[in-house]
């Protein structure tokens, strides 16, 4: 109640600034501009409603609320249309503050003020300038009292002046709010609105509005021309009002254009529920991508099996963690730090692994599989010990939160979204990095043939641990992507390394787009299972279909070709 | 070079050696639990008693691994996949005989079953109440298994890494499947609460000796087995397409036939440790499919030294006894002795322990060191060709 209370507060503290800037310039400014019909759109007509009131003298704000000192509705509601229909900016917070019952009637001189109780006390403020005017005793004055028709008033005259606001993103609201309203003093706002609006957005949830309102018309033409507008809109009011007419009317032109109408918006509807499942397919995929992608260089391209790679991307999300406890107060771009300090941390230990374990294996992939299995142990009892078994939280940034609605059933939510982008473009990035620069070029040769390499100069030492380095940066890249997604935890990398190996053994070993279009085709096949089988049941389906796809094609979707094939 | 035949295998003084030892160890627990009173210092409590049997469980395990993989070179991350199959046949005997002394003493219905508001007993779970079936179904179901998914991939010449990962996605994909409750095995906690097998009561200390004493000869016997498998000439043919399998499949032997024989034995051999093992634990839940558990087995065999058999009987004891000490005192510790064992054995001692030793005893155990010779296993020859 007190943290409404002071938004509230400061709400009007920002409209009272406002007012007085206005004024200010209206005292500066000594031409008057001619009348215009457009009313509360911008500053200057604001200037001109107040020019005009200073005029005319019509009745001040306080004058209008000391009406609803009455005690009949019909006498509220008279004076509550002639408080909306003033041009001021008071107008809007004192409509809410009536609304909330924080407009008090105060007994003793009979007047309207905005009233807050503190300690046993009314404290009372002039609703024009906000000032303290005084305190009373509880009992002196009371919250005007409103009911539920008033209410209807209230929210439709708020409603009204957002659709005039200048901020279309207010006026989309407003119109939203409409919908679905059949007061014909509302419809007859939205029709002037529709003639002056000029952003599409608004002016199609106007149209919504205005469709809907008309289907309860008793002209047969303007239903049928609603009925064909609404055909394949997407808001939830208009399915339900489209199904409600379809109950009442009897005539059969008109059902079946309802009945086409429905079936569109059923077409859409599952269209877009598709769409919304490739998306999460895809936003899968990039999480698969992502963890397999540092394997597809250490596996595919060195010929390493790596299975302390999923404690690599632990490693990463952990950093990210501790990056965010170490900057405290900017969790907006501790992101931007913890991508380089991730890639660092993993890729140091991948070093080390490599130079203390894997150095000493080449050539006998089933005893590095052991090892870096102990490793992986031995990496996750390390967390386990240094930051305790339980789950971690790590603080998603507000640019990530949140979702881009395309339509009331379709919309991406904006840490998927950065997060299929972010994968692309770590793959891009490796792409390039293998295909484009001296390292890439040594990596290649070395992993093709070893001997010629040497003998060409190549330090095929140092390329290894660069290579396995580079594998291993990338999947703490993965690991920082992830702890926006998942919990952190010590077992946060054992429950993707089976599907790491998957994707890259689906994909084709040492083919990284290969491991690209298994990793988003895995993701999208695991979504487009889950409603029908249930989530555990799509993954035990997935799995068997990799390993009858494996026998079947023992070397992937794209397997490799030439004398670095052959085993 | 050793006799051939089965009698051969009976006699050899390694199967010999190696029985002298298990059975004398068996019946010096066995006599020291049942003689001497619970007070008596030389008493063996039936904790020790069903610890040991649990070891030899996992020895048998290790000894049917070794098999494929110190004989075959087939790397199985999935073996805990078959050994678990065989605790859970087992499992669903003894469910089956708990009959009306459940919880809610359904006669009928297993309690999780009569929990989850099932009506009658799914196709699945007939027969389960006669020992024999479930005798058979403990041989048949991982054997059938092995051989199903064996025919697949070696026909399509699944080798090496990729073999080994597949495995492991089959036990995961069994693990997922077992924790659903729908499917019928308990769910997540799988079946316990047994009360007694073949009428004698799970809880008695002779029914434990017993145990103990069924699995020794269990382990000995796919001792003989194994000794008898790989000193034939099958096991000849096994080797060379471990060692060499394009060269032996151009020769003309069926490579694929041999490995998918082996892998079926092998599996036959986990599963029989899992049916000797949960009635010796009391549960047998989903988390024995674990990808984890298959691993810890490989790094057993490879403790112990591969190719040798006893090596992994010897592997398997001493983790095991490793990870019960370890856990009881500083529980903490042994995930990285673990890994640091995992780490040490691969890079350090690559043939085992028992490699170790018979460096030491080269002339003693000349024999022993040509069949544990590990370093032209096709992985070595793969690769970085």
């Amino acid at each position: 109640m007190g943290y409404r209370f002071s938004q509230t507060l400061v709400a009007m503290l920002v409209m009272l600034l406002t007012c007085v800037s206005w004024a200010e310039q209206a005292l500066q400014d000594t031409t008057v501009p001619p009348q215009t019909e457009q009313g509360l759109n911008s500053g200057t007509d604001m200037m001109d409603a107040d020019e005009s009131n200073r005029v005319v003298a019509p009745p001040t704000i306080n004058e209008i609320l000391d009406q609803l000192t009455s005690r009949s509705f019909d006498d509220k509601e008279a004076a509550i249309r002639q408080l909306a229909n003033q041009n001021n900016p008071r107008v809007i917070p004192l409509l809410n503050a009536l609304m909330n019952r924080e407009l008090v009637h105060n007994r003793k001189d009979d007047t309207i003020a905005l009233g807050e109780k503190q300690d046993g006390q009314w404290e009372l403020r002039d609703p024009t300038t906000e000032e303290v005017v005084g305190h009373v005793d509880s009992r002196a004055a009371r919250p005007v009292v409103i009911n539920n028709r008033l209410r209807t008033v209230i929210n439709n005259q708020l409603a009204l002046s957002g659709l005039n606001d200048p901020d279309s993103d207010v006026r989309y609201q407003a119109a939203g709010q409409l919908i679905g309203n059949d007061d014909p003093e509302m419809l007859t706002a939205l029709g002037e609105r529709r003639e002056q609006e000029s952003s599409q957005r608004v002016l199609d949830q106007i149209e919504t509005a205005l469709n809907i309102a008309a289907l309860q018309s008793d002209d047969l033409t303007a239903r049928l021309n609603a009925i064909d507008a609404l055909s394949g809109n997407l808001h939830p009011e208009v399915k339900n009002s489209l199904n409600s007419r379809l109950s009442v009317t009897d005539n059969a032109s008109e059902t079946r254009a309802l009945e086409q109408a429905l079936k569109k918006i059923d077409a859409r509807i599952s269209t877009f529920q598709t769409a919304d499942t490739v998306f999460f397919g895809l936003s899968l995929g990039s999480v698969l991508l992502l963890a397999a992608i540092g394997l597809a260089i250490t596996f595919g391209v060195m010929g390493v099996i790596n299975m302390a790679h999923g404690e690599l991307i632990m490693l990463g999300a952990y950093t990210t963690y501790v990056v965010q406890q170490l900057l405290p107060n900017s969790h907006e771009w501790s992101l931007l730090i913890a991508i380089p300090a991730a890639f660092l941390v993993s890729a140091l230990t991948g070093i080390l692994i490599e130079r203390f374990v894997i150095r000493f294996l080449y050539g006998r992939p089933l005893e590095t599989l052991l090892a870096t299995f102990g490793v992986s142990l031995i990496l996750q009892q390390a967390v386990r010990v240094i930051f305790s078994p339980l789950n971690r939280t790590v603080i998603t940034p507000e640019w990530m939160s949140g979702a881009l609605e395309i339509n009331p059933v379709f919309s991406l939510t904006y840490n998927r979204l950065y997060i299929i982008f972010f994968a692309l473009a770590v793959f891009l990035a490796l792409l390039t990095l293998l295909k484009r620069t001296r390292l890439g070029l040594q990596v290649r040769a070395v992993s093709q043939n070893r001997t010629t390499a040497r003998a060409l100069g190549i330090r095929s030492e140092r390329v290894n641990a660069l290579t396995f380095g580079l594998g291993s940066g990338i999947a703490g890249v993965a690991g920082v992507a992830l702890a926006q997604l998942t919990n952190v935890g010590p077992n946060l990398g054992q429950s993707y390394i089976i599907d790491s190996f998957m994707v890259v053994v689906f994909g084709g070993v040492g083919n990284l787009w290969g491991t690209l279009t298994a990793a988003f085709g895995l993701g999208i096949a695991n979504k487009l299972l889950e409603p029908m089988a249930g989530a555990v049941l799509a993954k035990i389906i997935v799995l068997i279909f990799i390993i009858l796809f494996i026998q079947r094609k023992p070397r992937g979707l794209f397997p490799q070709r030439g004398r670095a094939a052959e085993e | 070079m050793r006799d051939s035949t089965f009698k051969g295998a009976l006699s050899d003084r390694t199967a010999r050696t190696f029985m002298g030892v298990l059975f004398g160890a068996t019946l010096l627990v066995t006599l020291l639990n049942q003689i001497f009173p619970p007070d008596s210092a030389l008493h063996v409590s039936a904790y020790t008693v069903t610890l040991l049997g649990k070891y030899l469980c996992y020895a048998l395990l290790a000894l049917a691994l070794d098999l494929v993989w110190g004989y075959c070179g087939i790397l199985s991350l999935g073996h805990g996949a078959f050994f678990a199959l065989g605790g859970y046949a087992m499992g669903m005997y003894l469910m089956r005989q708990i009959g009306d002394r459940g919880v809610y003493g359904n006669p009928e219905l297993p309690d999780f079953m009569v929990f989850l508001n099932w009506q009658e007993l799914p196709w699945y779970w007939h027969g389960f109440d006669q020992f024999w079936f479930a005798a058979l179904m403990i041989l048949l179901v991982p054997g059938l298994l092995a051989f199903v998914f064996g025919w697949l991939a070696f026909r399509s010449r699944v080798t090496g890494v990729y073999l080994s990962i597949i495995t492991q996605a089959l036990t995961y994909a069994l693990m997922l499947a077992f924790f659903r409750n729908e499917l019928g095995f308990g769910g997540n906690n799988g079946l316990t609460d047994f009360k007694d097998l073949l009428g004698f009561s799970l809880q008695s200390d002779a029914t434990r000796v017993g145990l103990l004493i069924a699995t020794a000869v269990a382990l000995a016997s796919a001792f003989v087995l194994c000794r008898w498998i790989t000193g034939s000439k099958l096991g000849r043919v096994v080797l060379a397409v471990r060692d060499a399998e394009s060269r032996a499949r151009f020769v003309g032997y069926r490579t694929e036939h041999y490995k998918l024989w082996v892998f079926t034995v092998s599996a036959i051999l986990a599963g029989l440790a899992g049916a000797l093992y949960v009635p010796q634990v009391g549960i047998i839940n989903p988390g024995e499919f674990s990808p984890l558990n298959s691993i810890e087995l490989v790094v057993w065999v490879a403790v112990g030294g591969r190719a040798t058999l006893y090596g992994a009987v010897i592997g398997a004891i001493l983790v095991n006894y490793g990870k019960t000490v370890f856990t009881g005192v500083m529980p903490e510790a042994w995930l990285f002795a673990l890994g640091g064992l995992f780490v040490a054995v691969t890079v350090f001692l690559p043939q085992g322990i028992v490699g170790l030793v018979s460096q030491h005893w080269e002339r003693l155990r000349k024999r022993f060191v040509k069949t544990g010779d590990t370093d032209d296993t096709p992985a070595a020859q793969g690769e970085h060709s």
